[in-house]
């Protein structure tokens, strides 16, 4: 029998018992609904885990340091020699081709200090931290109260909510007023026999770049700048590893380095070195996407600096995920096992009623192969569309879950979740899932009613 | 051992079948040989338990001898696979039963048309085909019909095109007339004779009832407790 035929004999012999098909029909679709809300739910709260983690801004940066045996999660330490290799100096020449490295987005060092600020008239000591521009689409910067900077160079700040309750009871009120921040520089002494010291009314952005390698220190001077406050922030963004939250006063990462502010490490480098040229203790590389860290590490590697990254980390995220999604799978499954019964059920019984058409399809010339295949097509026709009501029922409860969520979020001020996710590839392998299992419901029925002795099966009432 | 198409059309060679009932066994066709021609209509008669529909049912294929040989256009069916008999049952034979055995859910064209589904005829061939075999039984105006909404004799005649639409050589008939009044199997019968007249078709009809055997069948042949009793004598 060709195979439009036998699916229009199956169609209307599912149409022909309605009642019952369309109750097997229903418990496929309940199975493969209750599969696909528990593997949304899991892809769901897995996309959640990655873009929340993405967004950390953690996953796509490369941590560098003029130490080349930096040692990294779950990352064997280099070998021996590898310490015996002088340091090599992490320059401004460094740092240029760094970030002219493919798939990197830019390359700043991490500046942060503890300081004083003067609000009001009354003094405030802080930690001031530089923010890169990458840092917008952080997810610390997500539910900001205000803005982000206007500009990369703009004298604006925010204020890390703690430290914007510490200035005011009222917090919201800070956006638009000004602070002054008090702040060592740093400058560079010009490179003569006899150092003098730089005339302080000079811009300090001038002087220090046409100091020369031979340089050998640097004097400090008190300096004050007014910066314009724009947004407050609830959680205190991460620029580099080991500075969680420390920053509780943010500026733009460009203002931070025109500022010079002398650091600590800056002492340890001028014993160190005989130059005065800026040098950095590590430097932040931010790559385009996570999956290119590991080709960016290589090439800095290459340079001879140490670095580092959380990629491991993020693997053994996925591992804890992959099993969660398969615990998730197997409990969708079983709802869709007894679906299955219900399948073979409703076959066997429709064998029993449909004896005598059996059998009369036999006498007229139906091969077993027709009748198998017949059967086969009913279980089959089940399947698929229990697969694709079931998955419409399934998205339609992961929807409900994620509205239930967000208004649950919602009366706790908190921003909305997706919680199930229902990509392209779980609509069509739970549809075939459905189709597969519903057939091999189908076996048992199918060379059962194929195997039926036409004779008994057309003397049978 | 193989028969010219043209001498026989089917012939049964020393052909028994036994089945276990219980502790019994009973020999429902008990070494029965018996020949028949094309072109002839043969009435198989006996009384009910005598065996005569197992026969039947052994040349229509839908049943396999326990020994012996049954030759239809020289191809012996206890040889075959199950889906060669399944072809045989399909183009060589065509089946009309006691009870009609139509599909209650199905129209009378769909019906008839299920053959054709069988056998995978081209689909724009196959309307033609049911009016053909339709008219042949003279139910044209009842094509959208159901069983249900047919006489006896309709379906009976819905049957006979069903049985006729795959255009078979041998007609294999189990008591025809067995569930109509007098009247109108006598009309089935004369469709039949008409058929094997007009067509050649070579048909083989169950029945209990001698008299009507007599009037309308070329020979028959009397079986009893699964033996043959008497082959060729119009009594």
């Amino acid at each position: 029998m060709k195979t439009r035929d036998l699916t229009e004999l199956a169609a209307r012999n599912l149409r022909e018992a309605l009642l019952r098909n369309s109750l097997t029909t229903l418990g496929i679709a309940v199975g493969v609904a209750s599969l696909v809300a528990m593997l949304s739910l899991g892809v769901g709260l897995q996309e959640l885990a990655n873009k929340k983690l993405s967004k950390s801004g953690l996953f796509d940066a490369v941590f560098v340091s003029s130490r080349a045996n930096q040692r990294g999660f779950g990352r064997p330490a280099q070998s021996e020699t590898a310490t015996r290799e002088p340091a090599k100096i992490l320059d401004d020449e460094a740092r240029q081709k760094i970030a002219a490295l493919p798939n990197v987005v830019e390359v700043y060092p991490e500046i942060r200090f503890p300081t004083e600020i003067q609000f009001e008239g009354k003094p405030f000591s802080t930690t001031v931290a530089g923010i890169p521009p990458s840092a917008k689409t952080e997810g610390a910067f997500d539910g900001m109260k205000g803005n982000f900077f206007s500009s990369p160079d703009a004298d604006e700040a925010i204020l890390q909510i703690e430290f914007a309750k510490d200035l005011s009871n009222q917090p919201d009120s800070l956006i638009g007023k000004n602070l002054v921040l008090r702040y060592a520089e740093r400058q560079a002494l010009p490179a003569e026999p006899s150092p003098k010291k730089s005339d302080p009314d000079k811009p300090s952005a001038n002087s220090t770049d046409e100091v020369t390698g031979q340089s050998p220190g640097f004097s400090i001077l008190p300096r004050e700048k007014t910066f314009h406050i724009i947004g407050i922030v609830e959680t205190e963004p991460a620029t580099s590893v080991g500075s969680f939250g420390r920053g509780r006063l943010l500026i733009p990462m460009q203002v931070a380095e025109i500022l010079r502010v002398a650091q600590a490490n800056d002492l340890r480098g001028l014993l160190r070195r005989s130059s005065s040229k800026q040098t950095y203790e590590s430097l932040t590389v931010r790559v385009k996407s996570p999956s290119q860290v590991k080709s960016v590490e290589d090439a800095i590697q290459q340079m001879g600096y140490g670095t580092f990254s959380l990629l491991d980390a993020t693997k053994s995220l996925r591992l804890v995920f992959a099993v969660f999604d398969l615990f998730l799978g197997i409990f969708g499954s079983l709802a869709l096992a007894v679906a299955s019964l219900g399948i073979v059920n409703t076959l066997v019984m429709a064998i029993l009623e449909r004896r005598r058409e059996i059998g009369i399809l036999k006498a007229l010339g139906a091969a077993d192969r027709d009748i198998r295949r017949l059967f086969f097509a009913e279980a089959g026709v089940m399947g698929l569309l229990g697969g694709i009501f079931g998955v419409t029922l399934g998205w339609l409860i992961g929807t409900a879950l994620t509205f239930g969520t967000n208004v649950y979020l919602h009366k706790r001020d908190l921003p909305p979740i997706d919680l199930s996710s229902v990509p392209w590839w779980m609509v069509a392998s739970a549809i075939a899932f459905s189709i597969v299992v519903s057939l091999a419901a189908g076996i048992y029925p199918a060379s059962r009613a194929a195997k039926l002795n036409p004779v008994e099966a057309l003397r049978y009432e | 051992m193989t028969e010219s198409a043209n001498e026989v059309a089917i012939r049964t060679d020393r052909v028994s079948r036994s089945y276990q009932m219980g502790d019994a066994l009973v020999h429902a066709v008990d070494d029965v040989t018996v020949a028949i021609r094309p072109k002839e209509f043969v009435a198989l008669l006996g009384s009910s338990g005598s065996g005569k529909s197992t026969l039947l049912n052994l040349m229509a294929g839908l049943d396999r001898p326990t020994s012996g040989a049954i030759f239809a256009h020289g191809r012996n069916l206890a040889e075959m696979s199950s889906a060669d008999l399944a072809q045989h049952r399909n183009h060589t034979v065509g089946m009309v039963f006691q009870a009609f055995n139509l599909l209650p859910r199905m129209t009378l064209e769909e019906n008839v048309e299920l053959p054709l589904r069988l056998a995978e005829v081209d689909r724009d061939e196959r309307p033609s085909r049911v009016r053909e075999a339709v008219e042949r039984v003279r139910l044209s105006a009842r094509l959208t019909h159901r069983p249900s909404e047919l006489s006896g004799g309709e379906q009976q005649r819905a049957a006979l095109a069903r049985a006729l639409v795959n255009r078979p050589t041998i007609l294999l008939a189990d008591e025809p007339t067995g569930n109509l009044d007098s009247v109108t199997g006598d009309a089935i019968l004369h469709l039949l004779q008409e058929i094997n007249e007009s067509l050649g078709m070579t048909i083989v009809m169950v029945t209990h009832d001698r008299d009507r055997a007599a009037r309308y069948a070329h020979r028959i042949v009397t079986m009893g407790d699964g033996k043959l009793l008497s082959d060729g004598n119009k009594i």
